[in-house]
Order: C-alpha cells, then structure tokens, then sequence
C-alpha cells in the first residue's frame, strides 16, 4: 500500500506536482497515467525519497521512505532503467543493490534467471540493447521480493514478445497479492493491464477510479443505427424526443442512446434496421479527453478544477495512527 | 540498515569498475616511475649542485617527486568513484536502495578511501626504496629520523587527496567538471601560487602545498611556519571542509 497525501513539489514558481492524495492498493494494477510532465516521474521520484516535497507525505506501508529498514525488501521500483553503471556486469549491478538491503547472493541469480539475462549475466550493462536494459532495471526491482512494486514506463524500449512477458508479470504480481504501481503514456497497454487508474495532468489529480468507471465516465457512449429506411428513421426518432446526428458514412447516432429502446421504436413502425450497435471511446479517446481538460484548465486559471467523481470512490486512506511528521524533517535527523 | 551491508555493497561497486583498476596503477606506475626517473638525474647531477643545495639536499623527498604527477590519477580516482554515480545516473538507484545518504556517501568514501590507503602506502614505499637505490651514495635510509614519517606520510598524503577529490566531486556532481577544476589548480595554479613570491604565503595553505610537507625530511631554508604534521593537519581540515560540503548538499538535494 502506497499512500500519498497532499503531496506537492514545487520549483520555483512552477507547480510540478500540485496536492496529490490517493492510495495505490495491493492485489491488482494500479495504472498512473498522464501526458508529459504531468508530474508521473516526480511523483514517483518521491515516493522513493529521492525528491523532497514541498508538502504533503508519502508512506510506504505506513512508513516514510528514509525509515524503511532495508527498504528494496519493501517496495522495488524500475524508474529509469539506464540508472546504472556501464562498466559494471548485470551480476554486480544486481550484487551491490544486493548487499546493501542484506539480500543473499542466490537471490541475484534468481532475478537474473526471471528476467531471461542468465547467458548475459557476466557481460557490462553497456552492451546492452534498450529492452536488455529494461529487464535489468525490474531485475533490479524484484530483487527484494518486494510487497511492492513500481514501474515508471516499463514497456519502453521493448519489442512485442518483451512487452507481453511485462504485461503478464505485473499481472501474476498482483494476482499474488502485491500492490504493482505502473506509469505510463500508453493508454492501449494500460487498457490491458490496469485494474484500477489514477491520472493526472499539470500535477493535480484528474481520475482515480477503476479501469471500466474511468471509460464510462470520461468517454462518449452512443448508438450506431444503419437503415435502409433513414429517413423515416430519423422522423420517428425526432419525434419521441431522440437527438439523432448523421454522419457522413450515413449511418445514424444517438448519443448516450439505448439501443433497446431504439430497436423497440424500429420495430413498432416497421422500420428494417442493419445495424444497431452501442459504441464506447477508446481508453485513448476518454484520455485525450480528460487531460484536454486539464489544459483548458490550465488556461484559465481562475475556473475550478476538472471535477470528475471516482465511481466507486476508492476507500478513504486509513488515517495514520500518528500525526504526521513534516516530510524530510527526518533527513536531518538520519 | 546495517553500514556493514553498505559497505560491503560499495566495495562491490569499486572493484567492479575498470576504473578503479587503470587509476590506481597510473598513480602507482608514474610516482614510481618519475620518482626513479628524478633520483637517476639527481644522482648524476651532484656535482653541479651548489653548497646551499647540497646542504639542503632530501634524498627522500627526491624520490617522491614524481607524485606531483601521480597524484593527478588520485585525483581521477576520487572523481569517478562518487561522479560516475552522477554520470550514470547509478545515483537514484544508489539511493532508492540506501536512503540514508550520510551512511550511503561515508560508507563509499571510507571504502574508497582505505582502498587509496593501501595503494598509496605500497607506491610510497616502492617509490621510497627505488628511489634511493637510484640516488647511489647520497641516499637516505628509512632508519634515519623522519624518514619513516615521510614515507608513511607519502601514502596518507595520496589518500588524501584522492578524499578531497570525492568531497569536491560530491559537491559539484559532474566527473566533467570536477576534473576541469581540480586538475588544473593542483597541477598548475597551485604550484604558480606556491612559487610567486607575491602569493607564496597564501599558497602554502593550499591543501597540496601543505600536506606534501610531510613529504620532506631535511627541513627546508624557508620560513613555513608549520610542520609536516601541522601541514597535513591543514590538509585535513581543506578534505574535512570539502566532505562536510558534499555532505550537505547530498542531503539538501534532490537526486
């Protein structure tokens, strides 16, 4: 359980990430969506205590990142998976990270073998291709066993057969229970991946809800009608109060229309249809839709920010048993 | 978490590198290697040198001189061993994995550092010993006074600034630049400062300048007002200030 509340950085005057509050759940995928700068990276940058916020907590299993005793054997993240030296062999990369958490070496070889890098475990990380690297990196992520898991575009970089072996092994992680956080740009993937999505745009909070609630919301849903009889379709549509648009194909459709009630109406007046079809935007399209908003938002900064309700609205964070330290009021003490 | 599991991570890390290999032996093999060179040219120079020189002649610090050049591959060394963390962006990972950044930064430093102690206290003795089988009859031994302390200072002077140079390359992030600033300034403007009498007073508390001291036997005409230990004392207060820099700002910073 990851668990972020209020957190906000700021450089200078630029907001990166504005007041963010939301839980990542164990059990399923939680997919973090967002266009470029949205503030993904600094969010998740964060959560591991490499950046400090300008306020706002994050808690990792209700401890602060800088508190966590061996804290790879808690949560395992892939940030950035050309974070490492290239002179150094994936065994020591791995070694080192190893050691340091007081993770027996059998436990490298492990990773190694899970990954697939076992024939090139010896060899320097510069030689490595892109998608190489990328396994590096969530070797480097699993080492500890983690309960917790976090990948910053894990599927960049590689090639179909890597991105399915992704796909399967975030889900196989959270079918075993663990909380698995991914970020991403792409909203196909996600669609076949994420359970549950928080998205964000201009570092503030746009989504939090599951996967099926995010589409219905943000999404236009409507009926394709096609009819040899169209305009006699579109007479008895008008006429019990249905707002019809044509297209240019010459099909017929009704927004947020029911396709039941449509096809009643057809029959009652005898009309033959050849097509009579609900239709759902594309996690693409709900996507481009919401963070189209966030930069309308944007520009005028005097309107109030997008509202779209969580459906289910995803349980409140368990209030912490303690008041809160200030973030990074521990750092000095460390 | 355990500084012992640190530390035994970061030796991982140092050995597990080929620059650590090639730097370390490149301040072995020139400080030998000129310290020879040195001796052999001061050896068949003898009989040119003048009363004054003859009488302030240092056969130990002589054979030391070629680690004004080897110190420079220290300098490399300490560099790439906290920089390359910041080249390779190694860094986040280091830090996600140890997020105590004191015991990640000293646990590396202190790991670094005894590595460069051992290195720099072998090359100071084979530096001391070929040396003086190169100055012939005008050698020292490593019995006679303050010879020892010479020898043995040699190696903690290497060690030093090689620490200087983590210090400094924690402070400043970029292997790039700190070599842009250090190995200029300790191979030229240091030794101009030292040298021009007009900047001679300053550049004697330079930290090159003060800890090579230790170096000298036969105390030097001048009017230094410190001695070999006064000298590398001051040489640990410039590596001790340069640390508690890198310190600070790793903490203060975002990775």
């Amino acid at each position: 359980m990851i668990e972020l509340e209020g957190l906000t950085k700021r450089y200078g005057e630029k907001v990166a990430v504005n007041n963010l509050t939301f839980s990542v759940r164990p059990g399923i995928v939680t997919g973090f969506l967002g266009p470029n700068g949205a503030g993904k990276s600094t969010t998740m940058r964060m959560m591991l205590g490499l950046d400090r916020p300008t306020a706002g907590d994050v808690r990792i299993d209700g401890q602060h990142y800088d508190h966590l005793k061996d804290p790879l054997k808690y949560i395992g993240a892939l940030l950035d998976a050309q974070a490492m030296h290239g002179g150094r062999s994936a065994f020591n990369h791995l070694l080192c990270l190893a050691q340091s958490n007081g993770i027996p070496r059998a436990r490298v070889h492990e990773v190694l073998d899970t990954v697939g890098l076992t024939t090139v475990a010896r060899k320097k990380a510069k030689g490595f291709s892109l998608g190489m690297g990328q396994r590096l990196g969530i070797a480097g992520a699993l080492l500890g066993d983690p309960r917790i898991l976090m990948f910053d575009e894990p599927v960049n970089g590689l090639d179909p057969e890597g991105i399915h072996w992704i796909r399967n092994l975030m889900k196989s992680l959270a079918v075993q229970g663990r909380t698995v956080f991914v970020s991403s740009h792409l909203m196909s993937e996600m669609a076949l991946t994420a359970d549950h999505l928080v998205v964000i745009g201009q570092g503030r909070l746009l989504a939090d809800t599951s996967m099926a609630d995010f589409i219905q919301q943000n999404s236009r849903s409507y009926v394709r009608i096609r009819s040899p009889q169209r305009e006699r379709l579109l007479d008895v549509l008008q006429g019990s109060g249905i707002t019809v648009v044509r297209t240019g194909s010459g099909a017929l459709e009704v927004d947020d229309g029911k396709p039941e009630h449509i096809g009643e109406l057809a029959a009652q007046h005898q009309i033959v249809l050849h097509e009579l079809s609900p239709q759902q935007a594309s996690l693409e399209e709900a996507f481009m839709q919401l963070t189209a908003e966030s930069v309308e938002y944007h520009a005028h900064t005097d309107a109030p920010g997008p509202q779209i309700s969580s459906t289910p609205p995803s349980p409140p964070s368990p209030p912490s048993p303690s008041p809160a330290p200030q973030w990074g009021g521990d750092w000095k003490k460390a | 978490m355990a500084a012992t599991q640190v530390l035994k991570s970061e030796w991982t890390k140092i050995r597990s590198v080929s620059s650590t290999v090639w730097t370390l032996s490149l301040a072995a093999v020139v400080t030998i290697a000129l310290g020879i060179l040195i001796s052999l040219l001061s050896n068949n120079q003898w009989d040119k040198l003048s009363a004054r020189d003859r009488l302030t002649f240092d056969p130990t610090r002589i054979s030391f001189a070629g680690m004004g050049l080897g110190q420079l591959a220290m300098i490399v060394f300490g560099v790439l061993v906290v920089g390359n963390e910041y080249s390779t962006g190694m860094i986040r990972t280091s830090l996600a994995a140890v997020p105590q950044r004191g015991t990640f930064l000293f646990s590396k430093i202190a790991v670094a550092a005894g590595l460069a102690l051992v290195v720099g206290l072998i090359t100071s003795f084979i530096t001391f010993f070929v040396g003086q089988a190169a100055l012939g009859t005008h050698r020292a031994s490593i019995s006679d006074p303050g010879v020892l302390r010479a020898v043995i200072g040699g190696g903690l002077y290497m060690t030093l600034i090689a620490v200087f140079s983590m210090g400094v390359a924690a402070m400043l992030r970029s292997p790039m630049l700190s070599l842009g600033i250090l190995m200029p300034f300790f191979f030229l403007i240091s030794n101009i400062l030292g040298a021009v009498s007009a900047t001679k007073k300053v550049g004697r508390y330079l930290p090159d300048q003060a800890g090579s001291r230790i170096l000298q036997v036969v105390t030097p005409l001048d009017d230094t007002p410190y001695g070999p230990w006064g000298g590398l004392g001051i040489m640990v207060l410039w590596v001790a200030a340069a640390l508690i820099g890198g310190y600070a700002l790793l903490k203060k910073r975002d990775a």
